[in-house]
């Protein structure tokens, strides 16, 4: 009964996010500031996990491909399946929802406790949309971050492969070549998609509506990493199964 | 003026406001005093808008809030300034940033107009020379007054101050108090402060509204407040040795 209404507050406070919005003249800086910090700020991050779990995808194909029968490309083509079909979109969005995620459970959450919130509410401006409005719209830039971090993932591939002995260079782009779908990367963009909204919502329901002081900021931050890993997790199985199933 | 009718407010179980009915007048500083759990930041926060009472109405100039749209409770809102216990200055920006940023969002003035009414207002609350400061950088008097040129930037009709000198030491806090008392009288604002401090109740207490258990238990004047024989007021506001002496010497000096 709990966690119905929970998931209820969380729609509605979604829908309030969308009404009576502020000034274009102020969100537009808003908005530019949340790329800097969301996106911007966390691309370093996405940019040296993306490269060592490529490395890693590969050195761990090539220790499994011990068949000499088997043609040295498959390793490239399964750095890139898993690279773009997962890694990208999936991990680094668990990456994200650590994070981001706990930046803006924090960042609102430290607000409710010194009452910024009520200030705002109470000079009649949508608290909800004034803040995590901006949010939303600047993790909308996410599939670019996702796109970029399944070319380093690749990248980090092939210097592994190469450079680790277990695949020559034109093996392992043959094998990124093979039977390429182009539909896997809109598959992996579109769920992105989904994913930013969720790491932009589940962490700002999470700071909006905690109570309490200092202690449950922190408190509030991890539930908000868990339930956000939790709905990517059970979105990510929902949207394979209905675009790719 | 803002006129409160038998207003009741309950969290689950917990009647919270039991029926509270009084008038805050325009131009003068009521304050809302009594013991913590008695009911005074719910009360506020009901004068506020941010809780709906579940019975009673809450008059401002006449106008039932239960009564107006959410388009006329936003534009109420706007002719409101509150002064929260912790400043709730907004960490981000500068003290000039928090104090521009009601005319940033309800008014369409120029910058150079909205940078005179900021001089204008710090001024007023002498603060001439923390424009660029973040209000990390200053000290809990200044931001309790950078809160104030806040409430006031956009003319308010009514002032709200919670605890406003809670935490400062007794000089920073009656220099606060007087602050709120000049500008309710030079601006002509209805002021309501709830508090505990018994200097403020002493020193700009021009109505006064004690809360116990949900009740309004006793209201009248920091001159009133001597002469009462109400023991639940006496009892709370004389309960240290200074002012039991001072109310004596109040005593003695009438005899």
């Amino acid at each position: 009964m709990k966690y119905l209404e929970a998931i209820g507050k969380y729609f509605i406070m979604v829908w309030e996010v969308f009404k009576k919005p502020t000034k274009w003249r102020i969100m537009k800086t808003l908005i530019f500031k949340e790329i800097d910090e969301l996106i911007y700020g966390a691309m370093g991050i996405i940019i040296f996990i993306s490269f060592f779990i490529g490395g890693v995808v590969t050195i761990q194909t090539a220790l499994n491909l011990t068949n000499p029968l088997l043609p040295k490309s498959l390793i490239g083509f399964a750095a890139r399946q898993s690279v773009i079909l997962e890694f990208a979109p999936t991990f680094t969005s668990i990456i994200m929802a650590g994070k981001v995620g706990s930046y803006i459970t924090s960042s609102i959450g430290t607000m409710r406790v010194t009452e910024q919130i009520d200030a705002l509410e109470v000079m009649g401006i949508n608290s909800l949309n004034y803040l995590v409005f901006p949010k939303i719209v600047s993790v909308m830039l996410y599939p670019f971050a996702v796109a970029i971090s399944m070319f380093v993932g690749i990248l980090g591939g092939w210097v592994a492969a190469v450079f680790g002995g277990f695949a020559p260079s034109g093996d392992f782009i043959q094998g990124l070549q093979m039977d390429f779908n182009a539909y896997h990367v809109t598959y992996a963009l579109i769920k992105s998609v989904v994913f930013a909204f969720v790491i932009a919502t589940v962490p700002s329901y999470h700071g909006y509506y905690m109570t309490g002081g200092a202690l449950e900021v922190g408190k509030a931050s991890t539930t908000s990493f868990v339930w956000t890993s939790v709905v990517i997790i059970i979105l990510n199985y929902i949207l394979t199964q209905l675009l790719l199933g | 003026m803002i006129e409160v009718e038998n207003i009741h407010k309950s969290f689950g179980d917990n009647h919270v406001l039991k029926g509270i009915s009084t008038q805050f007048e325009k131009g003068k500083t009521n304050l809302i005093i009594g013991q913590s759990g008695s009911g005074k930041t719910v009360f506020l926060k009901c004068l506020l808008g941010l809780f709906e009472p579940d019975e009673g109405n809450i008059y401002y100039n006449g106008e039932c809030y239960s009564e107006l749209s959410v388009k006329q409770r936003r534009n109420l809102r706007q002719e409101m300034g509150m002064v929260f216990q912790g400043s709730a200055l907004f960490d981000s920006m500068t003290v000039e940033g928090n104090v521009m940023f009601p005319l940033d969002m309800f008014t369409n003035q120029s910058q150079s107009e909205k940078q005179d009414r900021v001089d204008f207002v710090l001024k007023r609350v002498n603060l001439v020379d923390a424009h660029k400061r973040y209000p990390a950088e200053i000290s809990g008097g200044m931001q309790k007054r950078v809160a104030i040129a806040r409430a006031i930037v956009m003319n308010p009709k009514y002032l709200f101050c919670d605890e406003p000198n809670s935490g400062l030491d007794p000089k920073t806090a009656m220099l606060i108090d007087n602050l709120i008392h000049e500008i309710t009288q030079e601006y002509d604002i209805t002021t309501v402060i709830n508090t505990h401090d018994m200097n403020s109740v002493m020193e700009i207490g021009e109505k006064i509204i004690f809360l116990k258990n949900g009740f309004k238990e006793w209201q009248g004047s920091n001159k009133e407040i001597f002469k009462t024989d109400n023991k639940a007021v006496t009892d709370f506001v004389y309960s240290s040795e200074l002012f039991k002496k001072v109310r004596q010497m109040y005593i003695e000096e009438r005899n």
